[in-house]
């Protein structure tokens, strides 16, 4: 489980995240949503410490998080796996090698079982063949299935996506989408995606938060996203002709 | 003035971080062979041809000047081979390096935070400054001297075949004058410079690309940046250390 409790980070005095406050719990995707510039790639750098906050705490099952000395924090960051948005493979490694990194540094294991792990990490993610391939050979959905592999190939607890379905077709986005879902519950695993793309939200939407200017301006589910009755959220939902249409259908 | 101190204090953070324990050193071992490859063995192409031309360059412009039959032939050797072994093989190389080598480093580095792939190794609990950039570091001091001992050889025989080309010095009374009053002191003094010269160029290019943010436009300022402030670099330890070694 992850907490945030009353966080406000600014940027040269310019507040990007006023006063969030949430709960993000195990074995469920939880998605926070809003438009573009809206702070929620920064709360969920903050989250994961890339930012620090200025006041406030980040809980990571009731250690707070944000207060911990570098060495500590470095302990928790080995259980967190993220996926950003380009993928943010070593382009100068191959596919196996971006796989296997966490596990060279971190664990002893010998290498025929580390190759082991890297392949059914891979075929996980459904891929295969693809242990040779460097990241400039492979296309955008096997960047992001090649990142997935690699954060979790550490059996992570806490899993952050950010924007996982950008720059991605509808097929292989809800391949993605499903992807994360099933990893979250097979492990029960805090997963935390930041997304702006409704047919995730409608797909795995199972706890949203959305972000307006900065501050937290509602949550639920996907569920109820669809009959609430907050202008700004229905702005940002209904601009999507597919979140009309699910609307529509649920009324007849 | 606060702006360079804070680059200055922004770069001894940085190295305490870089030279802090690294995770494992199995993985650090590969990583410095790897980058021997790419930023030594990959170098010493355009070591011999710089060298090769700077030592025929040199010879020529000994002769002219030294062009009397009061002084012997035999200097112009002499003085061919300390103006390599003094200062081009190490100096002149060194300023070639910064601009291959530190810009290589410096767009590398800064594509890599561009692309969040640092942010990602910090995530992983990887030190990537010290997993990025140590290797580059300890590669470099060991192999630019080996660069630096291969551009003293091959510039003091390009000399020797410019003399064979053109006549315009005798080749037996430029091989005596190689060999003439030498000091192996100035070899040590070379190398210990190209070592220091390695560390000032990688550590600097490191730090204008772990430090590059923005697009590629700021990756590009990164690396001009890096090769600048490497060189200018190059120059004051130069007149440090030949006053520390030579005085």
């Amino acid at each position: 489980m992850i907490r945030a409790d009353h966080i406000i980070k600014s940027f040269d005095g310019r507040i990007v995240l006023n006063d969030i406050t949430a709960e993000f719990t195990p074995g469920i995707t939880n998605l926070i949503i809003g438009q573009s510039g809206s702070g929620k790639t920064v709360l969920l750098k903050s989250l994961v410490g890339l930012h620090k906050i200025d006041s406030g705490n980040i809980f990571y099952n009731d250690i707070c998080f944000n207060t911990l000395p570098f060495a500590q924090m470095k302990a928790i960051r080995k259980e967190v796996g993220m996926l950003f948005q380009g993928g943010a493979l070593l382009d100068s490694s191959n596919v196996e090698e971006n796989v296997r990194l966490p596990l060279d540094l971190f664990t002893n294991m010998p290498m025929d079982e580390k190759r082991d792990r890297v392949n059914f990490c891979l075929k996980r993610v459904n891929l295969g063949n693809v242990n040779h391939l460097y990241p400039a050979e492979l296309s955008g959905g096997m960047i992001k299935r090649v990142a997935i592999a690699r954060a979790i190939v550490l059996n992570p607890k806490y899993l952050f996506c950010d924007e996982p379905n950008s720059g991605l077709d509808p097929m292989t986005s809800v391949l993605i989408d499903n992807l994360i879902q099933e990893i979250t519950q097979e492990y029960n695993i805090t997963t935390i995606i930041n997304t702006h793309d409704m047919n995730s939200v409608m797909e795995i939407g199972e706890h949203i938060i959305f972000i307006y200017k900065g501050e937290k301006w509602w949550e639920g589910t996907k569920h109820d996203i669809l009959h609430t009755d907050n202008q700004e959220l229905n702005d940002f939902v209904f601009a999507s002709a597919m979140a009309k249409r699910a609307k529509a259908a649920e009324q007849q | 003035m606060k702006k360079l101190f804070e680059y200055i204090g922004r770069y001894f953070i940085l190295m305490g971080k870089v030279f802090s324990k690294p995770e494992k050193r199995t993985i650090y071992w590969q990583r410095i062979l790897v980058e021997m490859q790419a930023l030594g063995l990959s170098s010493i192409g355009i070591v011999a041809i710089i060298s090769v031309f700077m030592g025929a360059v040199i010879t020529i412009q000994m002769a002219l000047n030294f062009e009397s039959p009061f002084i012997p032939q035999y200097l112009i050797g002499y003085a061919a081979r300390e103006s390599m072994l003094l200062e081009f093989s190490s100096t002149i190389v060194a300023l070639i390096l910064a601009g291959k080598v530190g810009s290589n480093i410096a767009s590398e580095i800064g594509t890599m935070r561009i692309t969040e792939q640092i942010d990602a190794l910090e995530i992983m609990g990887v030190n990537s400054a010290s997993y990025l950039i140590l290797p580059k570091i300890i590669s470099t001091v060991i192999f630019f001297p080996f660069l630096t001992t291969l551009s003293m050889g091959i510039g003091i025989a390009g000399g020797y075949v410019l003399c064979i080309l053109t006549g315009a010095v005798n080749p037996d009374a430029y091989i005596t004058g190689i060999r003439y009053d030498f000091k192996p002191f100035y070899i040590t003094y070379s190398l210990i410079k190209s070592s220091v010269f390695a560390f000032v160029i990688t550590s600097i290019s490191g730090f204008f690309g772990y430090y590059a943010n923005g697009n590629s436009l700021e990756v590009g300022r990164a690396s001009t940046q890096a090769v600048v402030i490497s060189s200018i670099a190059i120059l004051i330890f130069n007149l440090i250390l030949t006053q520390l070694l030579l005085m």
